[in-house]
């Protein structure tokens, strides 16, 4: 039987920034003095940072296809200036907008994937492109000024919460429910996996471990959600996230598009002689991206309740280094949708717990580089000693 | 003079995790001999010259090395270098868009105060030029040059540093026939001038054509060393001693079952990605029948690989014209997609680059080509993907810890493997193999053989293009003869020898000659 030391030590990438951001959390939670986790901090969080993971997902593909893209906050800009004049100045229904919205961004994204696919200019150079392009085009739409505010029911995209069917004082049983339920569905996953693997003959971790793991889960699970009770239940923003990170996850480790994904960037020319078209799969990656980066775009705006041609501005650096920070590789191939998502949070976590002690500006972005280059020194070194 | 022992390595033992790669191996090379080191893959060739050039410095292995009668203790392939020992590796280590000058003394730059002196560089760069016998201006971009005189460089590269004991790490994998004789002739030239060397090859019949002695490894170990001017080696006896018993019959046996013609490619013209006005196929007419096998011969260059790839799916060169045809059809075969489709399937002769996704799991190698097969076209099966990963590890004997681990840990024959199965699991009727036995061992050879041999009984075509005229005479029913882009010959096997060969070979040279 395995030891604990070196099933640590073989699991280390896989749990490593997990138990990063659990430190991280532990040590805000001491510095802060409990602030973090209060229920009304957490929902701030989560908003917060929603915009980041969702455009972390798409960013995660592109990379592990082998591209980057930089324009991503630009897009979300434009899109935030594109729904404002909709429904401000003509009057659009909200919804109607919102799918106005993502099309446009799919557009753009098309846009880039043209040039990166198609004509093979390096994706760092288009989407360089690109975000100076659409950063003036936002300029432009709302002619230099913020645009706002919105009806209420777009405002909700960003500030509602799920309706409790349970009408208990002071504690949102629907969303208690909802916690257990998403435990119950996690653990069966997780066993139905693990007989598979036994079933295949593949190695599996001990039991105990196995045992241990879900517990924490499950325990990160309904904490989470009894936090969230507490206070004024799910924000809708997290209901998207679940199924927009559960989908994307499906996407990258169980279909055919996501194998063909991995196997792009890992070995573009193996890939094209299997058979895998290359080019129209990376031209793809980028629509995804430009239909995320626009969903982020919208839930800014509803957040601030305005437009401005300055939103977005940097979210593309936040977002890469939430795809490297969660274990991804610059040259492609490597990455999981679970691991940009722990990444996101880990700079949610430092940029939230940083703000409430004080911390300026200046030290916070010196702060989080340093942590950047940390993870990655932590993925190489890791490499080299295997 | 020439009993004089330039290197000892002494009781050399290296261990990685879990493996003992090297266990108290003794190797000594004599002044002026060229010393060849020969083994399968795996026997620790590499490491036990990765230790010699200082790659695994001192301390991580044991055992002791003496160089000129001195004991050493490598650092760094830098420190080695001083005293004399140069390495050139398989994979060749020059920068393509530098000059030959600028290669020649990178990191040894003819400079005073950190300026560089071109005319200089320029010129000793000519005179080492000439020694290796290779008439290129200084200022030529090493990227426009063919791998043999890439070869030439390094070699006048390493003269540059004043090597004393030369270390030649597959040196003629990636060359022609008449490039390869060139480098050992300059081999035999530098022995001479009292320059050793060793010279790690697979290539049996120059190991036994420039070699003074031989000493051979098996299982990270030494078995022997021959000397090759006191007894008459023959390649069966290297061989004898590399996989520790007999091999009497390097190609398996065969009865060729023929049927009907199944594909037939017909004027088929392709010209070069980049410059457009060449030609680098010209009016290839060929065909292969059910259960027959069909080698393409040629020297490197003559345009094999460029043909195989345009007929797979166009996956090279521009304005390609011509037709194919499937059991008399008239075929699309326009992109992979749709030759893999019709029934073809191409095995690169460069795996690591165009074969494998070296960084996933056998598994996902495997089924990469035919996703479809093992899924319900959105999701994938992982139970149904895992057992059709474990049938192909047993039916091809894949030597492996798992179909999970990554291909890049594994040697070259089942790397190679992994490739065959990628394609025998696209279910192909029509299999182009390019160099499938490519820098890989005895042994690996032999079982890629059987598996030519039971896919073509089970009535596959296949077309195999290789560069060894052994390998095409021992496996092909048929064989084409390629040259400059033409096929200039066609012949049964039967009929066929390395000499007939080289004849169509060498009468299509003179044509163009004249």
């Amino acid at each position: 039987m395995k030891t604990l030391a070196t099933l640590f030590k073989n699991n280390l990438r896989e749990y490593g920034m997990l138990i990063a951001l659990i430190v991280i959390m532990l040590y805000f939670q001491v510095a802060t003095e409990g602030t973090i986790l209060k229920p009304v901090n957490i929902t701030n969080l989560v908003l917060q940072n929603s915009y980041i993971i969702v455009m972390a997902l798409g960013m995660l593909l592109i990379i592990i296809a082998g591209g980057i893209d930089l324009s991503v906050g630009s897009i979300a800009a434009v899109i935030g200036a594109v729904a404002a004049v909709l429904m401000v100045k003509l009057d659009v229904h909200w919804s109607i907008t919102m799918i106005v919205a993502l099309l446009v961004g799919a557009i753009i994204g098309a846009w880039h994937g043209f040039w990166v696919a198609y004509v093979k200019i390096p994706a760092f150079i288009v989407t360089l492109a690109g975000m100076l392009i659409f950063r003036g085009l936002t300029l432009a739409t709302l002619e230099g000024e913020a645009v706002g505010p919105f009806p209420v029911e777009f405002q909700r995209l960003s500030t509602g919460f799920i309706p409790d069917f349970f009408n208990y004082k002071g504690f949102h049983v629907t969303t208690m429910l909802i916690g257990v339920v998403l435990s119950i569905v996690l653990i069966a996953i997780d066993i139905r996996a693990r007989r598979n693997q036994q079933k295949y003959g593949f190695e599996v971790t001990p039991f105990y471990f196995f045992i241990a793991k879900n517990l924490t889960i499950t325990a990160a699970v309904l904490g989470l959600c009894y936090l969230m009770a507490s206070y004024k239940g799910l924000p809708n923003v997290l209901v998207v996230l679940f199924i927009l990170i559960a989908f994307y996850t499906f996407i990258t480790n169980q279909t055919v598009l996501g194998r063909r994904i991995y196997a792009l960037g890992g070995n573009e020319k193996a890939a094209r002689l299997s058979g895998v078209n290359t080019p129209r799969l990376l031209f793809y990656t980028f629509v995804n991206m430009g239909a995320l980066a626009a969903l982020a775009g919208l839930i800014v705006a509803a957040r601030l309740n305005t437009a401005t041609p300055k939103a977005g501005d940097g979210f593309e650096l936040d977002v890469i280094a939430a795809c490297f920070i969660g274990g991804a590789s610059a040259s492609g191939g490597i990455g999981t949708i679970i691991g940009a998502v722990v990444g996101a949070f880990v700079i949610g976590v430092m940029n939230n717990g940083m703000s409430i002690l004080g911390i300026g500006i200046d030290w916070q972005q010196a702060i989080k580089g340093f942590v950047l280059l940390m993870a990655v020194f932590f993925d190489v070194y890791n490499k080299n000693k295997n | 003079m020439a009993d004089e022992i330039i290197l000892e390595m002494r009781n050399i033992t290296k261990t990685f995790p879990g493996v003992k790669a090297l266990n108290n191996v003794n190797f000594s090379v004599r002044q002026g001999e060229i010393h060849a080191l020969v083994g399968e893959n795996g026997a620790g060739k590499s490491t036990l010259m990765k230790i010699l050039s200082g790659v695994y410095p001192h301390g991580s292995y044991g055992g002791e090395i003496y160089f000129q009668g001195k004991e050493c203790r490598f650092r760094d392939i830098s420190h080695s270098e001083e005293v004399g020992l140069v390495i050139i590796h398989q994979e060749l280590a020059l920068i393509p868009f530098l000059s030959i000058a600028e290669n020649m003394f990178l990191g040894n730059e003819r400079a005073s105060h950190g300026v560089i002196d071109w005319n200089e560089a320029f010129f000793r760069t000519k005179e080492f030029l000439d020694r290796v016998g290779l008439h290129e201006s200084p200022s030529t971009l090493i990227t426009d040059m063919g791998v043999g005189k890439q070869q030439l460089v390094e070699i006048a590269k390493a003269l540059a540093k004043k090597v004393r004991l030369l270390i030649l790490d597959e040196p003629t994998a990636s060359l022609n026939e008449s490039d390869s004789q060139k480098l050992l002739q300059l081999l035999l030239q530098f022995k001479a001038q009292g320059i050793s060397s060793i010279l790690v090859s697979h290539k049996l019949s120059e190991v036994s054509q420039v070699a003074d002695s031989i000493t051979i490894l098996r299982d990270g170990a030494t078995i022997e060393t021959l000397d090759c001017h006191k007894d008459k080696i023959t390649e069966d006896r290297i061989i004898r001693g590399m996989v520790g018993r007999d091999l009497t019959h390097r190609f398996p046996p065969r009865e060729s079952k023929i049927r009907e013609v199944i594909f037939e490619v017909r004027d088929w013209n392709v010209y070069h990605p980049i410059h457009t006005d060449r030609k680098v196929s010209t009016n290839i007419n060929l065909h292969v029948r059910t259960g027959e096998v069909v080698g393409i011969s040629g020297l490197m260059g003559s345009g094999r690989t460029e043909l195989a790839m345009s007929i797979f799916g166009r996956s090279y060169g521009r304005h390609i014209t011509g037709t194919a045809y499937k059991h008399g059809k008239e075929i699309d075969i326009s992109t992979v997609d749709k030759a893999i489709d019709a029934g073809i399937a191409y095995v690169t002769e460069d795996r690591k680059n165009y074969g494998l996704v070296l960084i996933e799991g056998i598994k996902n190698n495997i089924t990469l080509t035919n996703l479809d097969a093992v899924s319900n076209g959105v999701a994938i099966d992982e139970p149904r993907e895992t057992s059709v990963a474990n049938r192909y590890r047993d039916q091809l004997n894949i030597k492996c810890s798992s179909i999970l681990q990554k291909a890049v840990n594994l040697s070259g024959g089942n790397q190679q493997k992994v490739v065959l199965s990628k394609w025998l699991f696209a279910n192909p009727e029509i299999l182009i193999l390019d160099e499938p036995t490519r820098g890989i061992d005895v042994g690996a050879k032999y079982e890629i053989y059987t598996i030519i041999n039971r896919l073509a009984s089970e009535g596959k075509a296949i077309i195999l293009i290789s560069s060894e005229l052994p390998e095409i005479l021992g496996v092909c029913d048929r064989i084409y003869v390629m040259s400059e882009g033409k096929i200039v010959g066609e012949m049964p096997a039967s009929e066929a020898s390395q000499e007939s060969i080289m004849r169509c070979i060498m009468r299509q040279a003179e044509v163009i000659g004249s």
